[in-house]
């Protein structure tokens, strides 16, 4: 459950023993780009390590307000377009030249020109499911289950709304102050995340 | 009719194909916000089956039952239901698989190459430009599986371990032809699917229904927006585009090394590859324009998919359409220039021979009927580039059935030359794939985000920081020609939190 900052939390009274929830972090909607970019800056500044920025298309210019590192996924899809090159000269030479030799029109059994289509596909198809599988497992997706899904608001992050959360795990965070901060970066609505 | 008509009226298009050297032509018309963007998409899936798709929809399905039923006959009849005969073994399977895989390839053109090229306004048509590359690489890819007699044994195509301790045989062209198509495949899905991943969250938190949440959501995979995740998807979606730039080009040439490794005169030439890629890519664009122009009429989706992308297809299929004509012209040339009696004579026959009907139809198509497009009246004008898209999606399908059929029936010798007629099963199965295009297709509309909506918002002026005043500019009616480099009424954000 999820409620406004500003009203009297009454749900740690109302809850029953099983719905025990904890705060998983404080969420803030903002509505433009210049405001999002502006708080992501002030939400760094502040110290924070534990935060996100949600919006409904990727930002230019965000990675650097953030600070989010290159990530490596351009050398793991090196790494599988090798596998894959190698992957399909093995198999041309393992079938025609070694396993299962058979003249035909008088071409050699191994014949280096003869198999570069087929290891020019293999390395790209190698390179492409890397790039998706790769991206998908760094982004620790898919990922069905997120508190975050329970605010009724988070739904326009995919739409035309952006978004600050940050993680009550955080060593700076604090309910009240963090609260006061995003509210100060100019966020139209806080609201804490409970799980 | 007064349907039929209105997909062709300009009434309440926006004429945003005039140039200013002063900045970029909108891409979005109409002063859209973010969410009239995802209002207006998402919409298209969310509001109940209208009467029109029901009935394309069942007349593709009944399409689509036709060719099951022809490939029930193939399968427990044999080869002989086809016109086919030595020598034209091909026949139509194959003119039917090259037209088909030639289809495929504006999709990925788009996606991949004008990406690179950062042409934005393709993030109008990409998806479904996507869409219609993988359901025409569905239909080509069927061909050659049934093509080859005994369909239950097309997985000899691939290398696999089997009790007869057999491999298939690299050195073939077609065995490279089975590795491109099916890469192409793969790697289209998933550039068709990955890149709709943020849409399909879209629709997931939208949706009402638990149905609807489910099925979306399970698509979605979780996507929540995230800017790390961002970072991510966008290296990522860079990395395909630069390995589908050459795998594009690959495929078509691979499918043009088929004829061009064989020693049959029409077949035998080099300039195959480039001439099959610029084919390929001027039928496709066609197939955009003949897809898009009632779309985007039908979907109400004007202000995304503009006159200016209309307009700019024009211009890729002018320009490949002149590098086709130039490859004709340049076959000729060379059959009479390389002075190889057999090779002159398959040319005169295609110009002049039992099959020459074929050949000016494919000329009239694919050289005469782009020649329109030069004018930009012309281009502006929907009927006519709907036209022009149509004759050049059958000016392709002649031009592959020049190249197949008219190369085999008169080869070397006389004594082995044998006419072609297909029966009425090669008919029915050519309009079968077209039921098996338009179901999957029909299919795609009713269900997915038909346009990019993150990719169109991220090449919107409001997603840019520091943004020129453009925002609470929703209610603007109307484009002014200066509106992105106005200064905004607001003064400029501090830099330091407050």
């Amino acid at each position: 459950m999820s409620t406004v900052i500003e009203e009297p939390r009454e749900e740690t009274e109302i809850a029953s023993e099983e719905e025990t929830t904890e705060l998983v972090g404080l969420l803030a909607e903002f509505e433009d780009i210049d405001a999002i970019m502006n708080a992501a800056r002030g939400v760094r500044s502040a110290g924070f390590v534990r935060w996100d920025v949600y919006s409904p298309f990727p930002i230019h210019g965000i990675d650097a307000v953030m600070g989010i590192k290159p990530t490596i996924l351009p050398w793991l899809v090196l790494g599988g377009g090798l596998s894959g090159l190698i992957g399909g000269l093995t198999l041309q030479w393992y079938v025609n030249a070694y396993d299962y030799q058979f003249m035909i029109s008088g071409k050699p059994y191994w014949s280096l020109p003869a198999n570069i289509p087929v290891i020019f596909e293999c390395t790209v198809l190698l390179s492409a499911l890397t790039a998706v599988f790769g991206m998908l497992m760094l982004n620790r997706l898919p990922m069905h289950y997120n508190p975050l899904f329970k605010s009724e608001r988070f739904r326009r992050a995919t739409d035309d709304r952006f978004f600050i959360a940050i993680d009550a795990q955080d060593a700076k965070f604090d309910e009240h102050d963090t609260a006061a901060l995003l509210q100060s970066l100019g966020a139209t609505a806080v609201e804490t995340v409970e799980d | 009719m007064s349907t039929v008509s209105s997909i062709f009226s300009s009434v309440g298009e926006i004429d945003n194909t005039t140039d200013d050297a002063r900045q970029r032509a909108p891409l979005v018309l109409r002063g859209r916000g973010f969410s009239s963007i995802t209002n207006s998409v998402s919409a298209i899936a969310e509001r109940p089956t209208t009467l029109g798709w029901k009935i394309a929809f069942m007349f593709s399905l009944s399409l689509l039952g036709m060719l099951g039923a022809c490939i029930g006959y193939l399968v427990t009849t044999g080869v002989g239901v086809w016109g086919n005969n030595q020598p034209v073994s091909w026949g139509f399977p194959i003119v039917n698989f090259v037209f088909w895989v030639g289809i495929g390839h504006a999709g990925t053109l788009i996606s991949a190459i004008l990406f690179l090229f950062r042409q934005n306004w393709r993030t109008g048509i990409n998806r479904f430009a996507e869409a219609m590359t993988i359901f025409a690489v569905v239909c080509a890819g069927m061909f050659p599986g049934i093509h080859v007699g005994r369909a239950w044994l097309a997985y000899w195509l691939f290398p696999l371990p089997n009790q007869m301790t057999m491999w298939p045989q690299f050195r073939s062209p077609l065995l490279w032809d089975v590795f491109a198509v099916g890469t192409y495949a793969t790697v289209s899905t998933l550039f068709w699917y990955v890149g709709m991943i943020p849409d399909l969250a879209t629709l997931r938190d939208r949706s009402k229904s638990k149905i609807g949440q489910f099925a979306y959501g399970m698509f979605a995979l979780g996507w929540n927006g995230s800017c790390r995740h961002w970072h991510r998807f966008e290296r990522m979606y860079l990395l395909l585009a630069a390995l589908a730039t050459p795998l594009v080009l690959s495929v078509h040439s691979v499918v043009s090394f088929d004829f061009a490794t064989s020693q049959l005169p029409g077949w035998h030439t080099t300039i195959f590859p480039p001439y099959f890629v610029a084919g390929a890519v001027y039928g496709g664009f066609a197939m955009v324009l003949n897809l898009a122009i009632p779309a985007r009429k039908y979907f109400g989706l004007e202000d995304i998919i503009t006159l200016r992308h209309i307009e700019n297809c024009c211009k890729v299929m002018l320009a490949t359409g002149m590098i086709v004509a130039y490859a004709y012209t340049l076959e000729f040339w060379t059959a009479w220039f390389g002075g190889n009696h057999f090779e002159r004579f398959a040319f005169m026959n295609r110009a002049f021979g039992p099959y020459a009907w074929s050949f000016w139809v494919m000329v009239f198509c694919n050289v005469v009927a782009p020649q329109f497009l030069w004018v930009k009246k012309f281009r502006t004008n929907l009927l006519i580039v709907f036209i022009v898209a149509a004759f050049a999606n059958i000016g392709m399908w002649f031009e592959r059935f020049e190249i197949i059929i008219t190369s085999l029936t008169r080869d070397f010798l006389p004594s082995s030359w044998y006419p072609f007629k297909p029966t009425p099963i090669d008919l029915m199965m050519l309009a079968g794939s077209f039921g098996l295009f338009f179901t999957l297709f029909l299919l795609f509309c009713r269900f997915l985000p038909v346009v990019a909506m993150a990719e169109v918002k991220s090449v919107m002026p409001q997603a840019h920081a520091h943004g020129n005043g453009e925002h609470g500019d929703h209610h603007k009616s109307d484009f002014q020609p200066d509106e992105h480099h106005r200064p905004g009424p607001g003064v400029e954000p501090s830099l330091t939190p407050a």
